[in-house]
C-alpha cells in the first residue's frame, strides 16, 4: 500500500519505538521568548546542554513593541522576558535574530523566509501556529514548554502517531476570495475540533495554484480546526520560493535535496483515515461573528439566533458568543461597524497579504471613526513593502505602519483592543479577550480588513467599489 | 513532577464548550519566566470583575461550595487554542489535578501529562449527568483512580476511562521523560549519522 505525505515524513524520523509511543527526530526547533524561559531553566537545573544549537533558531516576537524601538521596551516584565531569551541564546549557543536585526519577525514568518524551513523536515516550536510550516511539506506542530525542553536536550520527542485527514479542494477561487476565506469556511464546516487527533493534508488543483503565502495561511489555521499539523506536498512553487534563501542548501546539495523532496507527495493508492471534498465555486468572503474561528459566515450572512439552535449546548454557545460580541441575534454582518483594523500576524502578515490589502486601499482614506494599523510579519517583509511603496499607500490612507511582531494578534505588547472595541483582524483567533480584555474580534482576509477600514464597516468586496 | 495515583475531591462544573487556553490564562500572565504563581490568575477574565481584583460572584470557582475543588468538569474541546503550558501550570498552581470532559484539544491534553494533571475523556451522557447532579448536591466529590482507570461518583456509580499505557506509567511514577529519552542517546546518534548521509542538507545550513 502507498504512503501519505505525512507517513513518509513520519517514517523518515523514527528513532525508536517504545511502549506504543514513537521517539521522533526533530530537524528544527524555533524558540521565542514566551514559551522558552522555563525550558532553558530546566536545562540549567539538569546540567544539560542544547543538543543541536545549529538546528535551533531563536527570535523575540510576541512581546516586542511595534512602535519606535530606539527607546527599548517600556514594560519591564516584557523587557525581562526578552532579555532572558537573549541570555539563554548566548549561554546555550543558540542563534538569535535580536529585536533590532532586520531578519527579526514572527517566528513562523522568518523561518520560511530564511530557508530554515525545508520540505520533509520535522519542525516544532512552543507555539500552536507552528502548523504554518506544513505548507512546505514538513511535519510541523506546536508543543508545550516541557516538550521544548525535551527537544532542546535530546532533539527528539515522544509522540503517538496521529491519524490522517485528506482535504481535497476543487474548483477555482471566486473573485474576492483568498486562502483565508477557504480555511475559515473549512473550519466553519468541520468545527474547531473537527481535526483533533489528525494531521490534515490539503490537496487538489486549487491548492497547487496557491502561492506559498496562500499555502502558509491555510496550514497556519489547521490548528484552529483542532489539527496540530496541516501539510501540503511540495512542488515547483515550493522549490522556487526556497531557491537561494539564505539558509537553504546551495549548488549540488540543493539539487540533491530537490530530488528527495520531489518524492514526498502522497502515493496514488495511499489511504487516509478520513477524507473530505471541498468545492471552492460557491466560496464567499468570510467573516467570523463569534468567539471561536468556527463561528463564521459569508459576509452576506446574518448571525444566528440561539433560539433556532438544535440543542442546549449549541444554544448556550451562540448566546454566550453573541452577548460577548455585542451583536443581536439575526444581525446582518454587512454594515456592522468596526472601530479598529489590524493587518498582520503569522496568518496574514506576509508580503502578498500586504499587497492584497494595499490594492484595495490605494487612493482611499480610512474611515474617520476607524483606527487602522499594519504590522508586517518580519523586518524583511517590511523592507520589501517599503521598496514597493506599499508603506506610502497605507500611510497616505491613514493606516499606522508598524515594526514587525505578533502585535495585536494576541496583544502581549501594548497593541490591544479596549473593552467593547470591534476589530476587523487578519489574525487567527477570535477568542474572548484575545486581542484585549472585552475586545471583539472578527477574523477576515487582508482584502476584507482593508475594505472594512475604508468603509468603516464590513462590506462585500465582490460588489463594493 | 508529582505522581498521580488516586484523587478524591470536590468537582466544580464549568458549563462551557471550547474553553480555550486564552480563557484559562490570559496573555498578560505569559510574561513570567517561572512556572509557578499563575493560580491566582486562572480564568482571570471570568473570575474577577472589571477591576481585575474583586471576585465575580457568578463564577463557579468563587462559590463557597467549590472553593476546594481539585477536579473540573467541562464540555467538549477543553484547552483549545494556544500551546501555552501556562494553562496547565495555572490549573496546577490553583490546585486542579484532574479535568473531566468529552474531549480535549491535543496540545493541552499532552501538556497536562507533563505536569501531573490527569485529563479524563468521558462520553457526553456521563458528562451531562455530572452537570445535572453536581449543582444539586453541595460537597459533591468524585474519585478519579488512575491505576484502575475509573471515575467513581458519590452514589458509587463507577465509570472506566481509556488512557495510553505509556502516559499512565509516567503519571503514576512522576517520571522525567527527558531522562528516559537520554537513556536512548546512542540510538539518537545512530539516527543522526545515518541521516547525515541520506539528507546532508539537514545538517549544514548556511547563515545565522
Amino acid at each position: 500500500m502507498g504512503k501519505t505525505l505525512f507517513e513518509k515524513v513520519w517514517d523518515d524520523h523514527i528513532v525508536a519505538e517504545t511502549d506504543g509511543a514513537t521517539l521522533l527526530y526533530i530537524d528544527r526547533q524555533l524558540v521565542h521568548e514566551v514559551t522558552s524561559p522555563q525550558a532553558f531553566e530546566g536545562l540549567r537545573m539538569g546540567g544539560r546542554p542544547v543538543r543541536r544549537p545549529d538546528a535551533t533558531l531563536a527570535v523575540p516576537d510576541h512581546n516586542v513593541p511595534t512602535t519606535d524601538r530606539s527607546r527599548g521596551i517600556q514594560d519591564p516584565v516584557s523587557a525581562l522576558q526578552i532579555q532572558t531569551l537573549e541570555e539563554n541564546a548566548r549561554t546555550f549557543h543558540v542563534p538569535i535574530f535580536s529585536m533590532n536585526d532586520i531578519r527579526q519577525g514572527i517566528v513562523h514568518v522568518i523561518a520560511p523566509e530564511q530557508g530554515f524551513t525545508l520540505p520533509g523536515m520535522t519542525i516544532v516550536c512552543g507555539d500552536s501556529h507552528t502548523s504554518t510550516h506544513g505548507a512546505f511539506g514538513t511535519l510541523a506542530f506546536g508543543i508545550g514548554t516541557s516538550e521544548v525542553e525535551h527537544v532542546l536536550a535530546t532533539q527528539t520527542l515522544l509522540q503517538r502517531k496521529p491519524k490522517t485527514f485528506l482535504i481535497r479542494i476543487s474548483g477555482d477561487f471566486p473573485a474576492g476570495t483568498t486562502a483565508k476565506d477557504l480555511v475559515l469556511a473549512l473550519i466553519g464546516r468541520i468545527g474547531t475540533d473537527g481535526g483533533t487527533g489528525y494531521v490534515l493534508e490539503f490537496a487538489g488543483p486549487a491548492i497547487r495554484k496557491l502561492t506559498m503565502e496562500g499555502r502558509m495561511t491555510v496550514c497556519n489555521m489547521a490548528i484552529e480546526a483542532g489539527a496540530r499539523a496541516g501539510m501540503i506536498a511540495p512542488d515547483e512553487v515550493t522549490f522556487e520560493y526556497l531557491r537561494n534563501r539564505p539558509m537553504a542548501p546551495k549548488g549540488a546539495l540543493w539539487e540533491k535535496a530537490v530530488k528527495a523532496w520531489e518524492s514526498l507527495s502522497s502515493d496514488p493508492d495511499a489511504q487516509y483515515d478520513r477524507t473530505l471534498d471541498f468545492d471552492l465555486s460557491s466560496l464567499a468572503p468570510q467573516v467570523t461573528w463569534g468567539t471561536n474561528p468556527g463561528m463564521v459566515l459569508p459576509v452576506t450572512g446574518q448571525v444566528p439566533d440561539p433560539s433556532g439552535a438544535p440543542d442546549e449546548v449549541t444554544r448556550t454557545n451562540i448566546k454566550n458568543a453573541l452577548e460577548y460580541m455585542g451583536i443581536a441575534p439575526g444581525t446582518p454582518l454587512e454594515n456592522l461597524k468596526v472601530d479598529r483594523v489590524f493587518i498582520g500576524s503569522c496568518t496574514n502578515g506576509r508580503i502578498e497579504d500586504l499587497r492584497q490589502a494595499a490594492s484595495i486601499i490605494r487612493g482611499r482614506k480610512v474611515s474617520s471613526h476607524v483606527s487602522a494599523m499594519v504590522v508586517p510579519g518580519s523586518g524583511l517583509v517590511r523592507a520589501q513593502a517599503e521598496k514597493e511603496g506599499l508603506d506610502r499607500v497605507f500611510i497616505e490612507a491613514g493606516f499606522e505602519w508598524r515594526e514587525p511582531g505578533c502585535s495585536m494578534c494576541l496583544g502581549m505588547n501594548p497593541d490591544q483592543l479596549a473593552p467593547g472595541e470591534r476589530c476587523a483582524s487578519t489574525s487567527n483567533r477570535n477568542f474572548e479577550g484575545r486581542q484585549g480584555k472585552g475586545g471583539r474580534t472578527h477574523l477576515v482576509s487582508p482584502s476584507m480588513a482593508a475594505a472594512a477600514a475604508i468603509a468603516g464597516c464590513f462590506v462585500d468586496i465582490r460588489s463594493w467599489s | 513532577m508529582e505522581p498521580f495515583q488516586t484523587l478524591d475531591a470536590v468537582a466544580a462544573p464549568i458549563d462551557r464548550a471550547n474553553i480555550d487556553t486564552d480563557a484559562i490564562i490570559p496573555k498578560q500572565f505569559l510574561k513570567t519566566i517561572k512556572r509557578t504563581g499563575l493560580g491566582v490568575s486562572l480564568f482571570y477574565d471570568w473570575r474577577y470583575l472589571a477591576d481585575g481584583k474583586t471576585p465575580n460572584p457568578d463564577f463557579v470557582l468563587n462559590q463557597d461550595r467549590y472553593k476546594n475543588a481539585r477536579i473540573l468538569v467541562a464540555r467538549q474541546n477543553f484547552g483549545s487554542g494556544s500551546s501555552r503550558e501556562h494553562a496547565p501550570w495555572a490549573l496546577l498552581d490553583y490546585g486542579i489535578r484532574s479535568i473531566l470532559a468529552p474531549s480535549f484539544a491535543d496540545i493541552f491534553y499532552n501538556n497536562c501529562f507533563k505536569n501531573g494533571i490527569l485529563p479524563v475523556r468521558l462520553p457526553e451522557d456521563q458528562i451531562d449527568r455530572l452537570f445535572r447532579e453536581i449543582p444539586k448536591q453541595s460537597g459533591y466529590r468524585i474519585t478519579v483512580d488512575l491505576p484502575s482507570q475509573t471515575v467513581t461518583l458519590p452514589d458509587q456509580t463507577r465509570w472506566s476511562f481509556d488512557i495510553d499505557p505509556f502516559r499512565k506509567k509516567c503519571l503514576l511514577e512522576g517520571l522525567d521523560d527527558i531522562g528516559l529519552t537520554l537513556a536512548l542517546k546512542d540510538r539518537i546518534s545512530e539516527y543522526e549519522n545515518r541521516r547525515k548521509v541520506e539528507a546532508p542538507w539537514l545538517f549544514s545550513h548556511h547563515g545565522a
